[in-house]
């Protein structure tokens, strides 16, 4: 069985019509996805700026990090089961979907890109934790992953915009 | 009064005829207005949620209102200025939806006790059952900005 028919077989099921088909039950799942960009990207980008120097200077790095990443890991959460359940309303059309390709691909960009913070210049926090401008590869692990996550929305929403779809017929 | 001719001029308008009329205008500037959307969401929900005793406890919610202010003015004004032409392109569509009108009341009395009431809890040395409730007011109401934003696409 090949991704394709997998899918096939996905918009098929029960779930899936019932979100496609639901009046009430797709805006809300979408609206809950959007809303949710304040409570992850919003805490990621308040973390960003910190290390760009540019935003709650003053408050030590590891405090910023240690104190709203469990609420943007909340906003990831709430954002990725609503993510899903999007996708599994109307799998073929995402799959095909080339700005949906790209997003997959800045989201695991996004990823590592954070992972390489935390286990290089991250470990090393408490030489430059009340720096007000940290040391540059924390300034670029910032930098990154604002434009990464930006990449990650803009993608989302050209989504929705069927210029380059290939189930369009 | 009647505003229905108001708004159809909105539409007639330069920029609301060149947004609707373009293929990728009115995308792009909906993806800046998302963006900013993040980061309004951010410099509120530091702050609210402070307010609540959640997330940077160890400073005081006037001390994180102070430094995020430039961002949480900034970025309300790229929601404005961005909202506005794709208002002007579709403003009879807006017209006759019900989430529009929501948003646009909510809007006002959301920037309205941003800069009144709650402005005056953060400076001042209030109560914790009346922090706590600015919180609450204040992530009501921009829940409800949001959320009705969303829907003017849907109704």
């Amino acid at each position: 069985m090949n991704l394709l028919s997998f899918f096939q077989w996905l918009e098929g099921t029960a779930g899936s019509v019932a979100i496609r088909e639901s009046t009430l039950l797709y805006p809300i799942i979408e609206t809950t996805h959007v809303l949710m960009l304040c409570l992850f990207l919003g805490m990621i980008a308040m973390l960003d700026l910190r290390l760009l120097g540019a935003g709650l200077r003053g408050i030590p790095v590891s405090e910023v990090a240690g104190r709203l990443l469990p609420l943007a890991f909340l906003g990831f959460t709430l954002m990725t089961i609503s993510g899903m359940l999007l996708f599994y309303s109307g799998p073929v059309r995402a799959a095909g979907n080339i700005f949906f390709r790209i997003k997959m691909v800045m989201l695991a960009l996004a990823g590592i890109n954070a992972a390489l913070f935390h286990v290089t210049i991250y470990r090393r926090v408490t030489d430059w934790d009340c720096d007000s401008t940290p040391p540059l590869r924390a300034r670029l692990a910032g930098f990154c992953s604002l434009l990464l996550w930006s990449a990650v929305v803009i993608c989302g929403r050209m989504q929705a915009y069927n210029w380059f779809d290939q189930a369009k017929g | 009064m009647n505003l229905l001719p108001l708004f159809q001029w909105f539409e007639s308008t330069t920029i609301g005829t060149t947004v609707r009329e373009s293929l990728w205008l009115f995308p792009v500037i909906e993806c800046v207005h998302l963006l900013s959307l993040a980061m309004l969401g951010g410099a509120v929900l530091v702050v609210d949620l402070r307010l609540l005793g959640f997330g940077l406890r160890a400073q005081s919610a006037h001390e994180l209102a102070k430094k995020l202010h430039p961002w949480l003015v900034w970025s309300l004004a790229a929601m404005i200025a961005t909202g506005i032409p794709m208002f002007l392109s579709e403003a009879l569509k807006c017209y006759y939806s019900p989430p529009f009108w929501y948003k646009m009341g909510l809007l006002v009395l959301a920037v309205f006790f941003a800069f009144t009431m709650r402005r005056r809890v953060l400076s001042g040395d209030t109560g914790p059952l009346r922090r706590r409730l600015t919180a609450v007011v204040s992530l009501a109401l921009w829940f409800g900005v949001g959320f009705s934003g969303r829907w003017i696409a849907f109704y």
